[in-house]
């Protein structure tokens, strides 16, 4: 159910899915981390898969955001994993001095759900040992 | 030196979503002018950075986009002015770290490192402008 920041944020039985599309104002980020917060509290989620693979770019401003819904996520239990950077998200992230330490990523949302022991099934694969 | 070609794009800069403008438009030039996808990632992040001190500590101001030609060949300039209070140590200000608006203070200094030319003009009386541009020469030079 979308909160405050309008960006939907689905209660998968004890992970959070967030998937950031397009372009995120300022107010739109901070009100990311509080709709995110009160879901983990709520739902009791152990998890926070933040999906960004549609993002262009990521500032400090939106890397700070994304660092502090990860540090508030963990203080009230839950670990936050980040999904999907684009190459040149990443290379400027770092040339901008900012490697976003303490946040957990992973390639996919497949494999970000594997680190919580959750599985999601393959279906390109299944439609292949189907056939 | 460099000369303006074409008009030049000018945005206001005033309110939060006025960020998101200016890095759409700087998307769309940096992508006619060729550069390739890094190089665009690096000079719209560097401008949304820009556009938020333009914002948070100059009190808004404008930005001016403008396709440069140069020795380096075709190139890309942003420059951010405003009216604020101006930087009182710019040399302090560009330093990895310093923040006065409880930010992660890597976003001037950070912006510098993702641009070709960096150029920083500030009064103590008031008013900040920031120029930066990008060349198209990556083949060339080697440039990612």
């Amino acid at each position: 159910m979308p909160g405050a920041s309008s960006i939907p944020v689905l209660d998968f039985g004890g992970l959070l899915l967030v998937s950031i599309q397009g372009e995120l104002p300022d107010d739109a980020a901070v009100s990311l981390q509080e709709d995110i917060t009160d879901a983990v509290v709520r739902t009791g989620s152990r998890g926070v898969i933040i999906d960004i693979s549609s993002l262009d770019m990521v500032d400090s401003f939106l890397a700070r955001v994304l660092a502090e819904i990860a540090a508030s996520s963990r203080l009230l239990a839950a670990r936050t994993v980040l999904v999907g950077m684009r190459p040149a998200v990443a290379i400027t992230l770092v040339e901008l001095g900012l490697s976003l330490p303490g946040m957990d990523t992973a390639r996919t949302i497949t494999d970000a759900a594997a680190d919580f022991g959750v599985t999601i099934a393959d279906t390109v694969q299944e439609e292949r040992n189907t056939t | 030196m460099s000369q303006t070609s074409a008009e030049p794009i000018r945005l206001p800069i005033r309110k939060d979503t006025d960020l998101t403008a200016v890095r759409q438009h700087v998307r769309a030039l940096a992508q006619r002018v060729g550069f390739g996808l890094v190089q665009q990632t690096k000079l719209v992040t560097a401008a949304s950075e820009l556009a938020r001190n333009t914002l948070l500590h100059g009190g808004g101001g404008m930005a001016q986009i403008s396709l440069v030609h140069g020795e380096r060949g075709q190139g890309l300039s942003v420059s951010f002015v405003d009216s604020g209070p101006g930087i009182p140590d710019v040399g302090l200000a560009l330093s990895d770290g310093y923040s006065t608006a409880g930010g992660l203070g890597m976003g001037l200094s950070g912006s510098r490192r993702l641009v070709h030319d960096f150029d920083l003009k500030s009064d103590p009386e008031g008013g900040t402008e920031v120029t930066i541009t990008c060349w198209n020469d990556s083949l060339r030079r080697g440039f990612r």
